[in-house]
């Protein structure tokens, strides 16, 4: 079986953001970078597909600068195969400008599976996986939290609000990947020292037209500061008040 | 002047709630816009079509209506192709969907049909002459970004609760449509849907939520989140990742980055401590109530009001005092 895995370099969710001078970019100061989480797990649906099923190949693709080769080299240390940096000076907001490039690398790769995280957790929308497997005209499940292959076909689970489908389908196929349905492994020391040697091949992103772009950033509108009314249960009638006489949603 | 496009999300020969927002913001949109009309596309099993009348009461002009036996169960590829027939020979400045599960299924394939761009997950957004503006939170909602879209139809996918129904009332027409695809030769197919919970309000359409953390303890201990939640009425129960990673409540209960994002009118976070990725499911609530033991727990800097103290004593006594005021 040959996987690709899209991954994404995205900044840690747990730092505090500023906006640069630009009002359209992040003040790069102070953060630190990592894989994103769903691509995380994608990646280890991917790798343990192959060694269930094996034998197999397992390549990660990334998008953007050069920075991103170290987000590849953490998923060959998780045991992809080899790696694809797409080279483009940065990540366009538009997730169609990167499907495109994506659907052009992937297109006539044999690749049995196309698996993406439900979405980057930096930009938050979800749109690149089906996207991209629309522009191949691949079939798509999005958003899964189970998964079973078996002779060339696929079940997976969605989970809707309230519910959830049970979804069929052939291979060749892209596949969005939620939580819930594995854990990421950590990278061995082993698999780290093993990765220097794993091709990393570059190439340029034939990216497509940008229609989306970014006007500008802004931290959200503070809250007005919390008010903490009073201790204990005794607290509770003028809860009931407030709720009712001031913020009226009783 | 342009006309707009809604997707009216249906499940089980129902409207979902996320149908009228997006009939709304369609609305709103086409009025700032010179007064064009609203079409909204229905899609689903014969029947379907006793439904349009809903949607002329929240603006529609025109409600498409594509019926089927074979779609008794979502088939993304056939609502995508009958979608993208629908809007790919223009006349439509901008198409609405719901960032809900379905939206976000089916927005980006309809985008990658017509080769246009898509906003996701949309909380407000304003039609310029030339351009869509659309604001979306991005970084687990640290960062809110003002997204500038062009190309016609303009695709955006609205996060539940953002927009609020508002009546508009028409006699809408029906026009009957064939779906662009036989669903009997989709290849990915929805066999089987499963509602949990029964009649339970979903955490997306209920105007008040009531979540519970850690500081619960137990999986027994929700009866309290529960109970509160029954003597509000329309209320639905949330929890934090915490506690469906513990296997306390179902996965799709969680509320937060990578679980649901909600805006209810009020939010009640039982014994929550409020993790940044807690807050970025819920930070867009109206108004924000808090109840736990450690005063300098973050969720109490997000809360218009809290109170500090053993979530036991305060819960029970917070149900009682809603039931009596309510009696």
């Amino acid at each position: 079986m040959k996987i690709a895995v899209c991954i994404k370099r995205v900044p840690d969710m747990e730092m505090r953001f500023s906006i640069a001078a630009d009002r359209k970019s992040l003040d790069q100061g102070g953060l630190k970078y990592e894989m994103g989480d769903f691509d995380g797990y994608a990646l280890e649906v991917a790798l343990q597909l192959v060694e269930k099923q094996g034998p197999g190949e397992v390549v990660v693709l990334s998008l953007g600068p050069d920075s991103v080769q170290e987000t590849l080299r953490k998923g060959l240390a998780m045991g992809a195969t080899r790696a694809v940096q797409l080279k483009a000076d940065e990540v366009p907001f538009d997730g169609m400008a990167v499907a495109q490039a994506l659907a052009t690398e992937l297109k006539d790769g044999g690749y049995d599976l196309i698996l993406f995280g439900r979405m980057a957790t930096d930009t938050a929308s979800g749109t690149v996986g089906p996207m991209t497997a629309g522009l191949l005209d691949l079939p798509c499940v999005t958003s899964i939290s189970q998964l079973d292959i078996a002779s060339g076909r696929g079940t997976a689970r969605r989970d809707l609000e309230g519910a959830s489908e049970t979804v069929e389908f052939p291979l060749p196929a892209v596949l969005t990947i939620d939580e819930g349905i594995t854990r990421a492994r950590l990278a061995s020391l082993k698999g780290i020292m093993a990765a220097k040697k794993k091709p990393l091949d570059v190439r340029p992103a034939q990216l497509g037209p940008a229609r989306l772009t970014v006007e500008s950033l802004a931290l959200p509108a503070e809250r007005p500061a919390g008010r903490i009314i009073g201790e204990g249960a005794d607290a509770v009638p003028e809860l009931v008040r407030l709720l009712r006489t001031e913020a009226k949603v009783l | 002047m342009g006309s707009m496009f809604a997707f009216a999300e249906s499940r089980g020969g129902e409207l979902r709630k996320v149908a009228f927002e997006a009939v709304t913001a369609a609305r709103t949109a086409a009025d700032a816009s010179g007064g064009g009309e609203v079409h909204a596309l229905l899609i689903g099993a014969p029947g379907l079509a006793a439904r349009a009348g809903e949607l002329g009461r929240y603006g529609a002009d025109v409600v498409i209506v594509v019926e089927h036996a074979g779609l008794e169960r979502y088939s993304p590829e056939v609502y995508a192709a009958s979608m993208a027939e629908r809007l790919r020979p223009g006349g439509y400045r901008a198409a609405f969907f719901a960032a809900s599960a379905q939206g976000r299924d089916l927005a980006p394939r309809v985008a990658a049909s017509l080769g246009t761009s898509l906003a996701s997950d949309v909380t407000e957004f304003e039609i310029k002459l030339d351009a869509v503006l659309a604001r979306h939170p991005a970084y687990t909602g640290k960062v809110i970004v003002t997204l500038h879209l062009t190309g016609e139809p303009a695709l955006l996918s609205l996060r539940p609760g953002a927009v609020t129904p508002v009546e508009s009332p028409r006699t809408a027409r029906i026009e009957s449509a064939a779906p662009a695809m036989d669903p009997a030769v989709a290849r990915v197919v929805v066999t089987a849907m499963s509602q949990g919970g029964g009649a339970r309000l979903d955490l997306g359409e209920a105007p008040v939520i009531v979540s519970g953390g850690r500081g619960l303890r137990s999986a027994e201990n929700f009866k309290l989140v529960e109970d509160l939640a029954a003597a509000i009425g329309n209320a639905a129960v949330g929890a934090t990742r915490a506690v469906t990673d513990d296997g306390w409540r179902p996965a799709t209960d969680q509320i937060g980055q990578t679980g649901r994002l909600v805006s209810p009118d009020l939010y009640i976070a039982v014994g929550i401590s409020g993790a940044v990725q807690h807050l970025a499911g819920m930070r867009t609530a109206r108004t924000i109530v808090a109840i736990n033991k450690d005063k300098d727990a973050p969720i109490f800097k997000v809360a218009d009001y809290g109170i500090v103290g053993d979530l036991f004593e305060i819960v029970p006594r917070l149900t009682e005092e809603i039931r009596k005021a309510k009696g």
